[in-house]
């Protein structure tokens, strides 16, 4: 029941952590967090500073938009994972390199780059 | 599940933005539509200034760097291209006689069309004609001994105004043509074309770093730099540099595609004074 509300919305990794147990999901939760953090700060992985300001990142560049506010402005993780696995489906001119389509970053990593993201 | 086969393939391809190559134009309304877009982008910087790059505008560096000048970091190069510019091969003959014009104070013709074998000929690969034509060695093309020419003759040559033709010639055109496609094309793992940083977001930061014009970058090279390099490099090397960081596969420095790409830019920058070489951070 609690399930079905939100399956349509939550990624695999949110459905998994509402069946686990309160505490684990808790630690995995923060986990992912922490690991997209990891992920999209690095200059070699997600480099997402390059164009976006986000909480904690020194010296971003300023070409997207700023990553502020994000669940209000993406309730459903899924668009923010499709704009970041693809983005050029939605925009097909624009700067921002499609990590999923060109393998920038593996589906694992991307998942955790979503957890991270949404948690802004 | 994933498309993991579909990402790799997607990765090696590139797309092109359909509406740009779609409306075809001449390379003098091209010229005109690239200066007008920056000259309402940066209304602050005149026209002849362009040539100074990133510090053409951006006030802060630009302070630091005309510091740096006063102590010019390829002083040194410079006098050592002019004396390998002037000892001559063995064979009795040097530079003076075999490139167009005598070669000193010639940058501004470079890169210029070959009517009678199709191609593009770059300053760098003139003086490795006349190298190979006198029995010499070519030079590598991207630092080095070719640089320190390059940047005799640039220096010989500041203040001289680029005048690059297009002759009427189909061969011509498609050369142009194919630069200005390579400027457009988006490439590379990143997906990203030269034209996203250095036209639309121009004046946009990338971390901290300014996204500099591409109006006026051919007039300042070889360039030093100080940081990435330590050292002078040629415009193909940097070509090379910014298709890398991109994760595109460069070209190789003087293959027809940089030469092409060359003499789309350089065309665009017609008018500006040779200011080469120079310093960059
Ligand atoms: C080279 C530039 C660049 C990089 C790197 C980049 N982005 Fe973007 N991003 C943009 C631009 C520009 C937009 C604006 C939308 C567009 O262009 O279609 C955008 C839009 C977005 C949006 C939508 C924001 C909104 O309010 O609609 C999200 C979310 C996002 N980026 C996340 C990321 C994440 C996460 C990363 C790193 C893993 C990243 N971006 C890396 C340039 C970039
Ligand atoms: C992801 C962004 C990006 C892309 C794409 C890119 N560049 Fe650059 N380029 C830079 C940065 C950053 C610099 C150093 C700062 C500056 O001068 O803009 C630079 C510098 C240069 C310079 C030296 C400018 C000078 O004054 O010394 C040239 C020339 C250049 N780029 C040409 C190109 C060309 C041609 C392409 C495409 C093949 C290209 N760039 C693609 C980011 C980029």
């Amino acid at each position: 029941m609690k399930i079905r509300l939100i399956s349509t919305a939550a990624s695999v990794a949110a459905l998994l952590g509402a069946l686990a147990s309160p505490v684990v999901q808790a630690a995995s939760q923060s986990e992912m967090i922490a690991e997209g953090k990891r992920v999209a700060f690095h200059r070699k992985l997600g480099n997402c500073l390059t164009c976006h300001m986000m909480a904690d990142g020194e010296s971003p560049g300023n070409v997207g938009p700023p990553l502020i506010a994000m669940k209000a402005r993406f309730p459903d993780k899924k668009v923010l994972r499709a704009q970041i696995w693809d983005s050029t489906s939605n925009n097909p001119a624009t700067m921002m390199p499609p990590f999923g389509k060109h393998s920038i970053l593996t589906e694992d990593q991307i998942d955790a780059v979503v957890e991270f993201v949404h948690s802004l | 599940m994933h498309k993991t086969i579909l990402a790799v393939s997607a990765a090696l391809t590139v797309s092109l933005l359909a509406p740009l190559t779609a409306i075809a134009s001449s390379p003098e309304e091209d010229l005109k539509a690239f200066r007008d877009y920056y000259h309402a982008k940066f209304p602050d910087t005149p026209e002849a200034d362009f040539i100074n790059g990133v510090y053409s505008i951006d006030e802060d560096s630009r302070v630091q760097w005309e510091n740096m000048e006063e102590f010019p970091v390829y002083e040194e190069d410079i006098a050592a291209g002019e004396e390998l510019f002037n000892t001559p091969f063995a064979n009795g003959k040097t530079y003076a006689d075999c490139l167009k014009g005598g070669g000193v104070g010639t940058r501004q013709m470079y890169p210029y069309f070959d009517s009678d074998t199709g191609n593009i000929v770059t300053l760098e690969e003139a003086i490795n004609t006349c190298r190979v034509d006198n029995g010499e060695k070519p030079l590598k093309y991207k630092k080095g001994p070719i640089a320190q020419i390059s940047a005799y003759i640039a220096y010989t040559s500041r203040g001289n105004k680029i005048n690059i033709e297009i002759p009427n010639d189909e061969r011509a055109l498609a050369q142009y043509e194919r630069g200005k496609k390579h400027y457009y094309m988006k490439r590379g793992q990143l997906n990203l074309a030269c034209a996203d940083c250095h036209y639309y977001n121009s004046g946009m930061k990338g971390r901290s770093e300014i996204w500099s014009p591409s109006l006026g970058h051919p007039t300042g090279m070889p360039v030093f730099r100080w940081g990435k390099w330590g050292e002078l490099g040629t415009l193909h090397r940097r070509f090379g540099g910014c298709n890398k960081n991109i994760r595109a596969k460069p070209f190789k420095a003087q293959s027809d595609e940089y030469k092409a790409l060359e003499y789309y830019l350089t065309y665009l920058s017609n008018g500006l004074e040779i200011n080469g070489p120079s310093s960059r951070k």
